[in-house]
């Protein structure tokens, strides 16, 4: 068996035991892996790390299976050290005209304070990543995954350099010097308001905010992955195992790993990048249209915008769909069928802790992507039926002023 | 040909513990492998009469975490290495390869209903299957326990 110790034929994520996690894996297991400055942390609290996108990073911890850490965080707050992902801080007078000209966000109306999920788009529409662009006063901040921060990093270089070229006034900083920590659950407001001794009920979901936390500056986002109100706290490396203690502290605070904020952001039919996004898929077809703000729909001036303009008029041939499965739970790259025709393959799936039922992301053919289309998905050979089901699987619990 | 597959031939379609108590000789009947093996695979089987009895490991089952859905085999005739169902954690999937050839003939209904069983007694009541082993089966390349668990030790 453990399939996972001997690829399995016909499941590609299958992990387990040793080989357990290269699910996780986008590095090979010879490189050196990247330490977050909570490594140890980790490590003293019992994680079982692996190896994810060139860092080791705790999966789990001994106290929590994947499941139960899961419901903890949707009933209560957890901890994700989410350092590995690359921050940076982008300046100068032509700041939002540059990172316009590489994602499809309306950073000009973006309020000051305020932050957008975006796309960087290359030259055929599809998605070199996704990103959260927060806009302050003096500059944007901007989160991208750290399976990308390579090619983000030569992408945005190589049009910065045209930019400056051209005359335009535009730098880029990566963020080294902070850790990022993610503080998401129904409690998490309440934990976090103990802490600043403040009322946040006034701190929108999508808010960026510099705040002092026990002496600690730090840059709180009101964001996260995992469909729960929460935060995105960016703290000073130094001050960073200290401020998770203080996290921790609170008996209604437990440490989660990657196994649960996969789960959780499924049911809550987010997207991950190299899943359900990836260079040959277009916002448009991701269900991501909501992000390209209407000004850039009808003036464009992104990389891909002809085809993206193109797709929004005329439409797409394939779509981004949530999927209820029977039977065994549908893995990435079970094939979907419809009437005995292939149409589309799951893009991630797991069976849902919280609906207790085996969910699914995928693309179909559009027209097979509206809500109670009767589709089958293949595992291990046998055909199980499965619904189109809107998403997300459960519902947000972002935060609303 | 033994008793036991005969049976099996005479009534294809007949399942599970009755059928392997009909087949199988009485108790005096001497046990041919009265202990457990293991595969490489992280599988035990136990062999009686003829009858292998087949699950996963405890260290399997710790290496998976909390087991939430199990899919049980087909009542029918299997090759060593045939995929026989699988066994799966919210995380990931893991495919149960037949450790000897033969034929399906009953399988654990308690693990599919109540998937923890596996984690909490995986080399007891958490059994998967019960493969009646075919004339030719091959056993030789089962572990002991012993070689198991130093393939154990050798992977950590």
């Amino acid at each position: 068996m453990l399939s996972a110790l001997r690829f399995a034929k016909s499941i590609p994520t299958v992990t387990v035991a040793r080989t357990a996690h290269r699910a996780y894996s986008a590095a090979a297991a010879s490189e050196a892996l990247r330490k977050t400055v909570l490594y140890n942390y980790h490590i003293e609290n019992g994680a079982k790390m692996v190896p994810y996108a060139g860092w080791s990073m705790p999966v789990l911890y001994s106290n929590l299976s994947v499941g139960a850490s899961h419901n903890w965080t949707r009933t209560n707050a957890s901890v994700f050290d989410v350092s590995h992902m690359l921050a940076t801080r982008v300046t100068g007078k032509d700041r939002v005209k540059f990172f316009e000209s590489l994602t499809v966000a309306d950073i000009e109306n973006l309020p000051v304070g305020s932050s957008t999920l975006s796309v960087f788009t290359n030259e055929d529409g599809g998605i070199i990543d996704d990103t959260i662009i927060c806009k302050h006063e003096d500059s944007l901040y901007v989160v991208s995954n750290a399976g990308c921060a390579d090619k983000d990093l030569a992408h945005i270089r190589a049009h910065l350099k045209e930019f400056q070229n051209k005359g335009g006034d535009a730098d880029l900083k990566i963020i080294d010097d902070h850790a990022l920590i993610a503080l998401q659950g129904p409690k998490a407001a309440a934990v976090l308001e103990s802490l600043v001794e403040k009322d946040l009920r006034d701190f929108p979901f999508m808010d960026g905010r510099f705040m002092t936390i026990k002496g600690i500056d730090c840059h709180v986002a009101r964001s996260g992955y995992t469909g729960e109100d929460g935060f995105e706290i960016s703290v000073p490396n130094n001050d960073a195992v200290e401020f998770t203690k203080l996290l921790l502290a609170s008996p209604d605070v437990e440490l989660a790993g990657l196994g649960a904020r996969d789960s959780l952001r499924l049911e809550a039919g987010l997207c991950l990048y190299g899943h359900e996004l990836d260079e040959t898929i277009t916002p448009v077809e991701a269900g991501l249209t909501w992000t390209i703000g209407k000004r850039r729909r009808a003036e464009g001036g992104f990389l891909g915008a002809s085809k993206i303009q193109d797709q929004l008029k005329n439409g797409v041939s394939k779509r981004r769909i949530g999927l209820v499965v029977q039977g065994a739970p549908a893995r990435e790259n079970a094939p979907i069928y419809a009437n005995g025709e292939l149409v589309g393959k799951v893009t991630s799936g797991c069976p849902s802790p919280s609906t207790k039922k085996n969910v699914a992301m995928g693309y179909v053919k559009n027209g097979l992507h509206k809500s109670g289309t009767e589709l089958e998905v293949e595992v291990r050979g046998r055909k199980q039926k499965a619904i189109v089901t809107k998403l997300p699987f459960v519902p947000a619990g972002y935060h609303k002023v | 040909m033994s008793l036991a597959t005969f049976s099996t031939r005479l009534f294809p379609t007949m399942r599970s513990q009755a059928m392997a108590r009909f087949a199988t000789p009485s108790s005096s009947f001497a046990r041919f492998y009265g202990t457990k093996k293991y595969t490489e695979e992280h599988e035990w089987i136990d062999i009686d009469n003829g009858i292998a009895t087949i699950g996963i490991t405890d260290h399997a089952q710790g290496s998976l975490g909390e087991i939430v859905y199990v899919q049980s085999a087909d009542l029918k005739d299997v090759e060593k290495g045939d995929t026989i169902g699988s066994v799966e954690s919210v995380k990931a999937a893991s495919d149960i390869y037949a450790p000897v050839s033969g034929k399906v003939i009953e399988v654990n209904e308690d693990v599919a209903a109540n998937p923890s069983l596996l984690n909490d007694n995986p080399e007891g009541e958490g059994w998967l299957c019960k493969i009646q082993l075919s004339s030719d089966a091959d056993v030789s390349n089962l572990l002991s326990e012993e070689a198991y668990k130093k393939l154990v030790e050798a992977q950590h």
